[in-house]
């Protein structure tokens, strides 16, 4: 920290907050975009010039969970009436949804999603679960080999995905796995132990030896100090690897790319292949992709003092 | 331990429950065994097909080719491209990330109000989806509507659909992602320097360049080289964004892999190289495990 004191300091420190308000302006500004886009009526989506300030409308959230087709003629007054408020803004746009009997027919985004958050839940608790046990084992064990251990334990996490999903695609498709949860699962709770291991060591190894050591002379056994008294204290740095590994088997492309297609595709891969499709609607994509960052972006606040302990797979803790 | 070896000497603590030989082991060994049947296995497995000629479309045996695969491979000037063009991409990626990361440290380094907030809000880039933000940064650099050269003034200037302009669009992008990353390591770097340096630096009165290059930098290194060694390794094995921005003008090694893999269908072949690019991204894990170690002791 400079220590500010002569004039040309305080002028000095006056161009960098200036400069930081700016940098942050152009760091959000694509954020911004892609989330006001989310909101924006149709027409502005690709106005030039980028429309900035509007009325926001929630149409492109009715469009993306629901399937449309266009309309042939307009609805008689009486339907138009009778329908609920979102049916009749897909009617002001030239469409109607499609129904089976009268519950609107879902597109594939709340599938897609319901997939990422199934796969990604999952694969956070085995994860977190088995990397804690572990992490509590070199944290307080003698190992031998321990530095060559937790080498190889890193190193399946810093496998390029497509390095891995070549033989795995195999031995896949030889057990029927391919395009299942399980198996999406599987992958992600394999990339996530040596990320949850390194990071729960981390927090292991800052809570006192002698806690446990006061409870083993008070008659406890290893197993409950560990379930009684190390666990309470972890509760933080198990929150905040679980949240870790959340975003990254949430934010996971590759490996979804390449082992999913339909029943278990998960978001990642399916956002962008909109885009192939015919004339693509970006307020519509925009929408989805608003819904898939948020949780992400309110995760990041929750996470912020843990961030740098977080990139660095818990080695740099302040 | 000194505890735990005399607990393990037969004491009354020692004799309840299970033995700490027998926790340890169930706490440690599922978790190598999954890594083991999930990682290792699958690898060793591939091995084997890198020495023989396989597609995975067709439901012929593997043959065994020796080395061949590899030769191939190596004499490839298509592959060495892929390498060429990696290489460029890591170069302008992980340089703009270290000078704009570093940079903007430098400038979040005092005090000022919503410091905690405007942070965490520059820090965000690097937590979405790379998928994600390769849509939605393909979209922003859209020749005739896109905001960016709207924003620019660059009229229809091609950024992904031109040849030579696509590295450096991508690496924009992933610039944008990470240079978050490097500003967060270095700003723990920055705040780890002694005030009274500065202190003492200020009454000798020595210059914002000298007190920058004597005092700042070598203490900052240290963490500034763990941020190069871990970008450089994850740009060395880019593939989201470049394949979502751009296939055909930024083949990255990982792209190139994937496409021989899952669209050639070469499985001896994608295997082989998939080995190539394993022994790298391990010697950069060796590297960076180094660092990391030396970095934790201080």
């Amino acid at each position: 920290m400079a220590v500010v004191t002569s004039p040309a300091h305080r002028i000095g420190n006056a161009i960098a907050i200036v400069s930081v308000i700016l940098a942050t302006v152009i760091f959000l500004a694509p954020i911004y975009w892609i989330a006001s886009t989310a909101f924006k009526p149709r027409a502005l989506a690709t106005s030039v010039p980028p429309t900035v300030f509007f009325t926001p409308e929630v149409t492109p959230f009715i469009k993306l969970f629901t399937k449309r087709v266009q309309l042939k003629q307009a609805p008689s007054p009486e339907v138009y009436a009778a329908a609920p408020w979102w049916e009749r803004k897909i009617y002001d746009g030239g469409e109607r949804v499609l129904k089976v009997g009268d519950a609107p027919q879902l597109s594939q985004y709340p599938n897609r999603f319901a997939n990422s958050l199934i796969v990604a839940v999952l694969s956070t608790i085995l994860a977190v679960g088995m990397g804690t046990f572990t992490a509590y084992g070199f944290s307080r064990f003698r190992i031998a080999g321990e530095q060559d251990l937790l080498f190889f334990i890193l190193s399946t996490r810093m496998l390029p995905p497509i390095v891995v999903a070549i033989p795995m695609f195999l031995m896949y498709r030889a057990f029927d796995l391919n395009d299942t949860h399980i198996g999406l699962i599987i992958l992600y709770t394999a990339f996530n132990l040596s990320f949850s291991v390194w990071l729960m060591k981390g927090f292991m190894d800052e809570i006192p030896k002698e806690y446990e050591e006061a409870a083993l002379v008070d008659g406890y056994t290893r197993m409950q100090a560990f379930f009684k008294i190390v666990l309470p204290e972890a509760t933080t740095g198990i929150a905040a690897t679980a949240v870790f590994c959340f975003i990254t088997a949430w934010n996971e492309y590759a490996f979804a790319l390449i082992m999913t297609n339909r029943r278990a595709q998960t978001a990642p891969p399916f956002i962008p292949s909109q885009i192939g499709s015919g004339l693509p609607e970006w307020t519509v994509i925009a929408a989805g992709t608003f819904l898939f960052l948020l949780p992400v972006a309110i995760f990041t606040f929750l996470l912020r003092s843990h961030l740098l302990r977080g990139v660095t797979f818990g080695a740099i803790r302040k | 331990m000194a505890v735990l070896a005399k607990l393990d000497s037969g004491s009354r603590a020692a004799g309840r429950g299970w033995s700490d030989l027998t926790i340890r082991n169930l706490f440690i060994l599922p978790t190598i065994a999954f890594l083991i049947v999930f990682n290792i296995f699958p690898l060793i497995y591939s091995l084997g097909f890198s020495f023989t000629e396989y597609r995975a479309s067709l439901n012929r045996p593997a043959v065994f080719v020796g080395l061949r695969n590899y030769r191939e491979l190596l004499s490839d000037p298509g592959v060495w491209a892929n390498f060429t063009i990696t290489a460029q991409y890591v170069i302008v990626s992980v340089g703009g990330q270290m000078i704009v990361g570093f940079g903007l440290a430098l400038l979040l380094n005092r005090q000022f109000p919503l410091k905690g907030l405007v942070t965490t809000l520059l820090l965000l880039p690097m937590m979405l989806s790379p998928a994600v933000v390769g849509l939605f940064w393909k979209l922003l650099y859209d020749p005739s509507w896109g905001p960016m050269n709207y924003a620019l003034g660059l009229g229809k200037f091609e950024w992904l659909t031109h040849p030579t302009n696509a590295l450096f669009a991508v690496a924009i992008t992933d610039i944008w992602m990470w240079a978050p990353f490097v500003m967060l390591l270095s700003l723990a770097g920055l705040s780890a320097v002694p005030k009274h340096l500065y202190e003492a630096a200020a009454i000798d009165r020595a210059g914002w360049w000298y007190t920058f290059r004597r005092i700042t930098l070598p203490l900052v290194a240290p963490l500034l080289l763990i941020a190069l060694i871990f970008r450089t390794m994850e740009a060395f094995k880019a593939f989201d964004l470049p394949f979502i921005m751009s296939t055909a003008s930024v083949e990255t090694v990982a792209i190139r892999l994937y496409q021989m893999a899952f669209q050639g269908w070469d499985t001896g072949r994608a295997s082989a190289l998939a080995y190539i690019v394993l022994l790298v991204v391990l010697a950069i894990t060796n590297l960076y495990v180094k660092y990391l170690n030396r970095v934790k002791e201080r």
